[in-house]
């Protein structure tokens, strides 16, 4: 059974007051920005995210103080938070942004305190137009309360906030593609290592990039402390993750839930949350962690939802999506939307993934539509194996960034898991569900 | 004329006054002259070139890159379906094709009395929702066909503009504050508090190292 929902960063998204200044105070609102900025020192308010194990939620997983200890120090330093969520079926972010605008920019302070920031940006994906307009109200009402500007809250730390407007491209959620498209530019990925952002950030300078979801845990871990966030979790993963649950399940939605302590059966099938499918169809696949990640099968059901434990059977927790599909779906069709959605966000820059990605999306294509071959599957093979040598995971990088090595997981899973219905396409010459 | 009106161009000096660097408001301000234009006109790109400090071609090769800036004339409103995974798991592509049936059009093009742009979309984080759209990039869904035909009608009879202003107004909400502190003045604040940091820890590593060694 799974554990009742322990909230932190979602506990106040059901509050439709929540979104402006008034309701988010009568909420317990700006309380962890008030303590760090009278109480404590920024090196404190380091060593509690240190602490507490805070991994970063975008994706990656990297602990939150580690990547904040690898900030070189420099008079000028930026902290940018990465609000550009466009991985597939990820919506968690959107529902953040939306619900608590202002848990977001107490978070980015608190964060902008923590490591002396000079100014903060919060890129916010573009197509997020009302979340554009709380968050952006939360900073009008924020600067009118004293959280922004000059001696916030009376103390001597000054620090302002600049919300950006992205402009539609899945590639900046890459953080150095976010920072070239936040300097005016295409968002096309920096070459790493050696200069991390950390080091050669925005203009050049040390800049630390947090997702949406990470900052937003952080009024509660200064709140609260490490400690009570530590005693949630288990193992590296620690406090709660926010799950986006889409796809052929009867209750889809975001459900905050602890770390480690629930598998994907009680997410996708507790009535408290996912509800289970739809009568008289059963499961036949799960993309977990975002459309990069390779698929579970049923018999994967009880793995736990943790960093360690969903990489230990091979794929990831990645943006904490989890995508159901029942039997009534096509597989060859879903690897298939999955590859043309990489073909078509493809920076360009790396020839494996810009050429790599369009023929497999062809190819994919060619199949589902009935005009396959059987020696297709070889062929995607190949292709993959000229993207991500071996067809390894985690992918072996041959680009300059993930992006690329992210094309063949689904592909070359979905071969293994589900030849039979490739070739039954190639045979039937068309899509047996159609 | 497509240049910045008056009011317009007050909006986009404050926009570059935001950022350390001017050409950082490239994008803010592509989106400024959609709001005004619908899209983005030459004349507009080459006017962002000159107030960021750069090229024209380097504007337009920002804007290029980008789903959301339209360099060629869009409708009002800009329906975009969404058909990756999650959507498409629940009839996205359906609706996609119902909606070019409705509205006439392939998708990419736009009706004739310029009402309507229809855009195949990537993943729009609205997947709880699925089978979703936006319309201006204001969310809807879960969608049916006939919900769609009603969503139609009611924005080309003006029923929703409150919901969704027309083609670019990215935001309805403006920032009010200038930056409050110059940069200049943070950097000297910096300067002051790491110093004072490091005080602490040197004091700190040497007590732990007192400590360690009794």
């Amino acid at each position: 059974m799974p554990l009742p929902p322990l909230k932190i960063v979602s506990a106040r998204a059901n509050d439709p007051k929540n979104v402006t200044l008034d309701g988010y105070l009568a909420n317990g609102g700006y309380q962890g920005l008030k303590k760090a900025v009278l109480e404590m020192n920024p090196e404190d308010v380091r060593d509690q995210v240190m602490q507490a194990s805070l991994l970063g939620r975008g994706g990656a997983g990297f602990e939150a103080g580690r990547k904040w200890s690898m900030l070189k120090k420099s008079d000028i330093r930026y902290l940018v938070i990465n609000g550009d969520e466009s991985e597939p079926a990820t919506f968690k972010d959107h529902m953040l942004v939306e619900s608590d605008p202002h848990q977001l920019v107490e978070g980015a302070l608190i964060a902008g305190y923590a490591i002396g920031a000079a100014r903060v940006f919060i890129f916010l994906r573009g197509e997020f137009a009302l979340g554009f307009e709380r968050v952006q109200n939360a900073i009008n009402e924020a600067y009118d309360y004293g959280a922004i500007g000059r001696d916030i809250f009376g103390s001597k730390f000054s620090i302002d906030l600049v919300l950006h407007p992205g402009a539609g491209a899945y590639i900046c959620g890459e953080e150095t593609s976010l920072l070239e498209s936040l300097e005016g530019k295409r968002g096309f990925p920096r070459i790493k290592p050696p200069y991390f952002p950390a080091v050669i950030g925005l203009y050049g300078k040390p800049t630390i990039v947090n997702n949406v979801e990470t900052v937003a845990n952080l009024p509660w871990i200064v709140k609260n402390g490490s400690s009570s966030f530590t005693d949630l979790g288990a193992g590296r993963s620690r406090g709660t993750r926010m799950f986006a649950l889409s796809g052929q399940v009867n209750r889809p939605g975001t459900y905050e839930l602890e770390m480690a302590k629930n598998t994907f059966r009680d997410i996708i099938f507790d009535p408290e949350f996912g509800g289970g499918l739809r009568p008289g169809r059963s499961l036949k696949a799960i993309i977990p962690g975002g459309v990069s990640a390779p698929w579970l099968g049923p018999d994967q059901l009880d793995v736990v939802l943790g960093q360690d434990e969903v990489a230990a059977v091979g794929s990831m927790l990645g943006s904490g999506s989890i995508i159901v599909m029942d039997d009534s779906t096509c597989m060859v069709r879903a690897a298939w939307r999955i590859s043309k959605f990489f073909a078509r966000e493809s920076c360009g820059q790396c020839t494996p993934c810009r050429e790599g990605g369009s023929w497999i999306e062809k190819v994919m294509n060619r199949i589902e539509s009935g005009a396959g071959r059987e020696e297709d599957l070889d062929l995607l093979m190949d292709l993959c194996d000229n993207i991500v040598p071996g067809v390894s995971w985690p992918p072996q990088q041959t680009t300059i960034c993930v992006l690329g090595p992210s094309i063949p997981s689904s592909v070359a899973v979905s071969i293994k898991m589900f030849r039979d219905e490739y070739l039954t396409h190639i045979k039937e010459g068309g899509c047996p569900y159609d | 004329m497509s240049r910045f009106t008056k009011e317009m161009e007050t909006r986009a000096f404050e926009l570059l006054a935001l950022y350390p660097e001017k050409r950082s408001a490239t994008i803010p301000l592509c989106h400024l002259a959609q709001e005004q234009n619908g899209y983005l006109t030459e004349e507009s790109m080459v006017q962002i070139a000159d107030l960021v400090g750069t090229t024209p071609a380097e504007v337009l090769g920002a804007a290029s890159f980008y789903d959301m800036l339209h360099t060629e004339p869009v409708g009002k409103y800009v329906v975009g379906v969404c058909t990756n995974i999650a959507c498409l798991l629940q009839g996205g592509e359906e609706l996609l094709g119902h909606a070019e049936e409705k509205l006439g059009i392939a998708t990419g093009a736009t009706t004739d009395d310029g009402m309507f742009t229809l855009e195949d979309m990537e993943c729009i984080a609205h997947c709880d929702h699925a089978p979703a759209l936006q319309v201006n990039y204001r969310f809807f869904g879960p969608l049916t066909n006939d919900g769609f035909d009603a969503l139609v009608d009611d924005l080309s009879a003006g029923k929703l503009e409150s919901e969704v202003p027309p083609h670019g107004t990215l935001s309805r909400v403006q920032r009010k504050h200038p930056i409050a502190v110059p940069l200049e003045e943070i950097v000297r604040h910096r300067r002051d508090s790491d110093a004072k940091e490091g005080e602490r820890l040197a004091a700190k590593a040497a007590t732990e190292a007192k400590e360690g060694s009794n």
